[in-house]
């Protein structure tokens, strides 16, 4: 019953272009299923700092003695550096981020300053100071033409068009897929301005390894050459702007704690001029606040009148500590075990 | 029991659709009612000379397909079937066609034979009618049997032979039945239809012959006798004896040595002087030796310089004279060859079989063909030019460029030269050759190319002149332009060289596939085809203002076919055809603007537009969607994102019919692949078509009927609707793991010896893996303890597949990212379960160890998240 097809195919065969399309439809899917559930890991590892040093392949010997030992080739970090978030690739990941996961992950990465309570070693010289603008601290994004400002919290406060790179669908911009930014900002509600305090990634790269020397000089240079510094138009609907930073000495000090600025000032901030940029608090950071500096060091009523009393908000945290609500929180106390079983 | 079904069985051949349906509908009631009865009256019926021929070939074919189907399952059925049946009923139904034999019918007999072989195929291996082989083997040996008898058994023994496998029976009656046929076959059997019957079952039996052909002295025998039949006076038993011989060439490659010298004597005289039907045949032979020589070389080890032993290189040392001979073939072309897509002929045989030589020889076959072109190129007589050129063409692929790049970059201007020759099959041969010389000699990417900056204007200039030659030139064109385009992909700077000239390339390419002078829709698809492979492979960055361009020109094309006049099928199928050509164009185009910031706009802003037309496409039809639509909604959905959400209530019937179209799986697997693009597209957005979604995907999990390749995506999409809706998933967590688990031991019992069902197995087992990858991961934050109870059994999966010696890198890259996954989505829960595995540190030490940077990367975080989960006490 069988027959052997003599016919073969003569001259050129019909070329198969559904096929074809098929295929790199596949392929595209396999590749956005790849990225997508990379994605939702990545997550995950920027909860963890891993040392690649500690993974050479020549020691794969992980092995589990008793089910409570630890793993000896992986050091899980303290909590600071859990945060801490090295990784290009999972910067641009982040910078695609949507929904709930871009708000559990912003909300973890913001670097948060110590109170100063006392003044560190080689101020004069290894320290900067700014005064802070008063408003909202929020991570600026840049990504795929659109840029996204998010809380502390994580949670979105605007989303709009900018000049920063891939910060808007304008045919003039040249950036990639790959281009994007993060910046460290504070809104400043009375002239709807992004004061930009840092720079975490610039243009696709990552600054959280380079110094806040190197920071400060490049967001200095690179923010003005956008246009992100001017008015706001329709493919840019939010001014930037850097505020002026001073080193540590007299003169600095002095100008940074009584120049004029445009913004309503909130204290001032000390960055030390080696520190890397680090989520979470850090003491290379420190903030003061004096009645001189930040209308919010006491509270006031709608008058503008200091009221008899000062009201504190504290928080019991999970650990029995008490603290104070405010920014940075203050400890002051903790509560034993016995008490906490009675509340 | 038998009935009287004559008058039924004439009746259901009837002109009449009424008359017909109803005897349809009574044979129907009559086999489900009583199977066995039904059977033995259509055995009956077969069996009575006095019945008309039309009743009994039509009770043949129905006795034929109550015993066979080509799907499995149903095959399986019909088996079980039969094998219930009552066995005095089967002895009788096998007597009626054992007679039937003897018929004087020669229609009626053919078809007892093919239905003798059915049943044998399902007894003799469960030792069900061990009287069979005796009974046919006591026709052929009794001498007082009718020659017309000989002939039905032989046909009936070749026939059974193909059925079922040596092993099924004793050696002796192996021998037997062999000897049978090959006596039949002798030069000393008097009857030719005899002897044509014989040399067509062994045809048939030839795989069944294994044993008979590891022993010399018997394959010296049969060989004898096929040789003696290749020359026998009548043409068909030579035909039927030189196709012995083509199947020979590959089922006994390594043992055909002593035989050669007398198969190329053979071969030769028959191409040479024999009947085309025998000359085609022997030519076959040729090229079935290429293919196998071309297969051993595959597997060769190239340092090793020394191939497997049984590689006997044939066709290198019959060179000389085989190449001189396929050249002759060459001269003796139809004079409407090109016309007749029916049409294979001695020249088209013999041309094929010289590019399949070039391929296995490689160079040594240029200095034999160069001559010939040379000798016969410039003649004034038609058929040497095109003899000549096609002889060039045929040697391009195979061997070195070092070897062909001086010869084609001589003959390429003589060939653009011919492209203007006075005669048709000239320019389509020419044609040809340039778009195999483009598509094997232009790599600019690699540093080779016969263009350059000084002849490509010359070459476009030539090309777009030609397409508007005959539709047969101008579809080999379009080929050539498709090359040239194909070439300049991802080749850097020359890249540009062909950006001047797109613009000309895309009008005359639109303008080809609106050409109405073609009697078939050929032309019009290689125009699209190849204008997707010019916009697909075109520099973005210097052409998006055309691409631009194009997309409102091929919309409004589609648009265009909803106001086609429809009146027949044909006209419907002519839509489809065109609509598909469209939205394959549509889709390319998608993908292409879509893929850079700078033009992703512009889909965004015509995206309404795009979707509203493929909606019309869709609704041109009824029952079926229409595939390539589906395909490039695809491509929409991922270019849009977020966006697409407001497509969805429109779109979402056809997706639905599209998931359930089993019949065309590539319907079905195309639109599993367009959930996945929704998932990513909307994330959460999806969930409120997520139930009717699941239901049809696990409709189509359990359905035995959907080809099996769709149900690794059915998988992968799970994952993929997991991780857009999170918690969400709960509910359908009691459905869809079942299907998990129950594909995961599939994967444990396949057959490793299969390589296709190896392939199909790393594919189940990756996306099985996807699907537990975008479940964790969705559970992750809210509700991974639902997943706790599944986790020993993935664990187990995980293991199982860590030890499998066939898992390929994609399944391993799965499997590590799942354990991770695992690991991150129940943290210290899992340490347990690991107390007694030690295989993933087998598995991560692999991974750690391997060349591949990204499953590196994959198990270092794995290695990581494990870490964390046993770091944590409780």
């Amino acid at each position: 019953m069988a027959t052997h097809e003599l016919r073969r195919p003569f001259k050129r065969p019909a070329i198969s272009d559904q096929q074809r399309r098929r295929e790199i439809s596949l392929q595209r899917q396999a590749q956005n299923r790849r990225d997508a559930q990379h994605q939702a890991r990545c997550l995950a590892s920027t909860i963890l700092t891993l040392q690649p040093a500690q993974y050479e392949p020549a020691e794969p010997d992980l092995q589990l003695q008793s089910e409570t030992e630890l793993i000896p080739e992986l050091e899980i970090e303290s909590q600071e550096h859990r945060r801490d978030l090295r990784d290009i690739d999972d910067v641009r990941q982040a910078s695609r981020l949507k929904g709930v996961e871009a708000r559990q992950w912003f909300a973890k990465q913001l670097m948060l300053p110590e109170w100063m309570i006392d003044v560190p070693e080689r101020l004069n010289t290894d320290w900067y100071v700014f005064a802070r603008p008063a408003g909202k601290r929020c991570f600026v994004v840049s990504s795929n033409g659109t840029t996204i400002s998010r809380l502390r919290n994580g949670s979105m406060l605007h989303r709009f068009p900018s000049a920063l790179p891939s910060g808007a669908r304008t045919s003039k911009s040249s950036h990639s897929g790959q281009s994007y930014c993060i910046l460290d900002c504070i809104f400043h509600e009375p002239d709807q301005t992004y004061y930009v305090i840092d720079m975490v990634c610039w243009a696709g790269m990552s600054l959280y390894e380079c110094t806040t020397e190197f920071r400060f000089f490049w967001l200095n240079s690179k923010l003005v050459e956008t246009g992100a510094c001017d008015a706001p138009s329709s493919y840019h609907k939010f001014r930037f702007s850097t505020v002026p930073i001073y080193n540590c000495d007299q003169e600095g000090l002095n100008a940074a704690y009584t120049g004029p600025v445009p913004y309503v000032k909130d204290g001032l901030l000390f960055c030390n001029k080696h520190a890397h940029y680090q989520s979470g608090n850090t003491p290379l950071i420190l903030v003061w606040k004096d009645e001189n500096c930040s209308q919010y060091v006491i509270d006031t009523d709608s008058k503008g009148q200091v009221p008899n009393k000062q009201q504190v908000v504290l928080e019991l945290l999970f650990d029995g500590k008490l603290a104070t609500s405010d920014d940075p929180p203050v400890i002051f106390g903790c509560l034993n075990e016995d008490f906490i079983q009675e509340v | 029991m038998a009935l009287e079904i004559t008058q039924y069985l004439l009746a259901a051949q009837s002109p009449d659709a009424k008359i017909r349906t109803e005897a349809e509908s009574a044979l129907g009631q009559f086999r489900d009612q009583n199977l066995p009865g039904f059977l033995l009256s259509l055995s009956v019926e077969l069996s009575n000379d006095g019945k008309p021929t039309e009743s009994r070939r039509l009770a043949g074919i129905v006795l034929k397909n109550s015993l066979d189907a080509k799907e499995a399952a149903r095959k399986e059925n019909l088996i079980q079937q039969w094998v219930s049946i009552d066995i005095s009923i089967k002895s009788q139904i096998k007597s009626f066609l054992l007679n039937t034999l003897g018929s004087s019918v020669s229609e009626a007999c053919h078809t007892a034979a093919q239905v003798i072989a059915k049943i044998a195929s399902i007894e003799i291996p469960r030792k069900e009618w061990p009287e069979l082989i005796g009974l046919l083997l006591a026709n052929m040996t009794q001498p007082d049997r009718p020659a017309s008898l000989k002939q039905a058994t032989l046909e009936t023994l070749g026939y059974v032979c193909e059925e079922i496998s040596h092993h099924d029976l004793v050696q002796d009656e192996v021998n037997a039945i062999l000897t049978a046929v090959v006596q039949g076959m002798n030069v000393s059997e008097a009857n030719p239809e005899v002897r044509l019957a014989a040399t067509r079952a062994l045809f048939n039996a030839l795989d069944f012959a294994q044993t008979n052909f590891e022993n010399e002295m018997e394959r010296n025998y049969i060989m004898k006798v096929i040789c003696d039949a290749a020359l026998a006076k009548e043409t068909e038993i030579r035909q039927a004896a030189f196709e012995c011989l083509v199947s020979i060439a590959s089922t006994y490659y390594e043992v055909l040595e002593p035989y050669m010298l007398r198969i190329f004597e053979l071969t030769s005289n028959a191409v040479k002087g024999d009947e085309e039907a025998v000359a085609l045949q022997a030519v076959e032979f040729w090229s079935s030796i290429c293919d196998e020589e071309m297969e051993l070389q595959d597997y060769e080890v190239p340092e090793s310089g020394d191939s497997s032993a049984s590689h006997s290189r044939f066709i290198e040392k019959a060179l000389p004279t085989l190449v001189p001979m396929l050249l002759e073939t060459l001269l003796k072309q139809d004079e409407d060859q090109d016309q007749d897509d029916g049409t294979w002929n001695l020249a088209m045989a013999g041309g094929t079989c010289l590019c399949l030589v070039a391929r296995t020889v490689g160079d040594a076959v240029v200095p034999l063909v160069m001559p010939f072109v040379e000798a016969n190129i410039s003649k004034t007589e038609w058929r040497a030019r095109e003899a000549a050129t096609y002889a060039f063409g045929s040697i391009l692929e195979g061997p070195s460029t070092e070897k062909l790049s001086p010869m084609v970059n001589a003959g390429l201007d003589f060939l653009l030269s011919a492209m203007k020759d006075a005669n048709g099959h000239v320019k389509d041969t020419t044609a040809w050759t340039l778009s195999r010389i483009f598509e094997l000699l232009h790599s600019p990417a690699t540093g080779f190319s016969v263009i350059t900056p000084a002849n490509l204007q010359r070459i476009l200039g030539i090309l777009l002149d030609s397409i508007k030659d005959a539709p047969h030139v101008a579809e080999k064109v379009c080929g050539a332009i498709y090359y040239i385009a194909q070439g300049y992909e991802d080749a850097g700077t020359s890249s540009s060289l062909l950006t001047p000239f797109l613009r000309d390339i895309i009008t005359n390419l639109i303008a080809t596939a609106d050409r109405t002078d073609s009697s078939d829709s050929k032309l019009r698809s290689s125009a699209y085809e190849t204008l997707n492979e010019v916009v697909r492979c075109s520099n973005l960055a210097e052409t998006s203002q055309m691409i631009v361009e194009l997309l409102p020109v091929m919309m409004s094309k589609l648009e265009q076919t909803s106001n086609l006049q429809i009146v027949s099928s044909d006209d419907r199928e002519k839509q489809g055809d065109l609509q598909a050509s469209l939205c394959g164009v549509l889709q390319v185009i998608i993908q292409k603007l879509s893929s850079a910031d700078e033009t992703k706009p512009i889909i965004l802003q015509a995206a309404d537009q795009i979707m509203v037309l493929f909606l019309n496409v869709f609704a041109c039809r009824s029952s079926t969607v229409h595939e390539e639509a589906m395909l490039a909604i695809g491509a929409l959905a991922y270019a849009t994102g977020l966006e697409f959400g407001k497509y969805m209530q429109e779109f979402y019937k056809y997706l639905e019919m599209g998931l359930q179209n089993f019949e065309e799986y590539q319907v079905c697997a195309i639109s599993v692949g367009v959930v996945g693009d929704i998932c990513r597209a909307l994330d959460d957005k999806v969930l409120p078509y997520c139930d009717g979604i699941m239901t049809l995907l696990l409709k189509d999990l359990s359905s035995g009927e959907l080809h099996r390749s769709v149900k690794p995506p059915i998988f992968s999409c799970f994952g993929d609707i997991a991780l857009a809706i999170g918690e969400h998933f709960e509910k359908y967590i009691s459905y869809a793991l079942p299907m998990m688990q129950s594909a995961s031991e599939v994967c444990a019992q396949m057959d490793d010896n299969d390589e296709e069902m190896v392939e199909y197995g790393n594919q189940l087992r990756r996306s099985i893996f996807e699907a537990y990858s975008g479940i964790l991961q969705g559970f992750k934050n809210s509700r991974a303890d639902l997943m706790l109870p599944h986790a020993p059994h993935l664990l187990q999966f995980i293991e199982l597949v860590a030890n499998d010696r066939h898992r390929d890198e994609s399944v391993t890259k799965a499997a590590v990212a799942v354990l991770g996954d695992l690991a991150d989505a129940l943290g210290s829960n899992i340490k347990t379960m690991f107390k007694d595995r030690a295989f993933f540190t087998e598995l991560l030490g692999e991974c750690l160890q391997s060349d591949d940077e990204q499953l590196k990367e994959t198990a270092t975080w794995t290695q990581g998240m494990l870490g964390r989960a046993f770091s944590v006490y409780g």
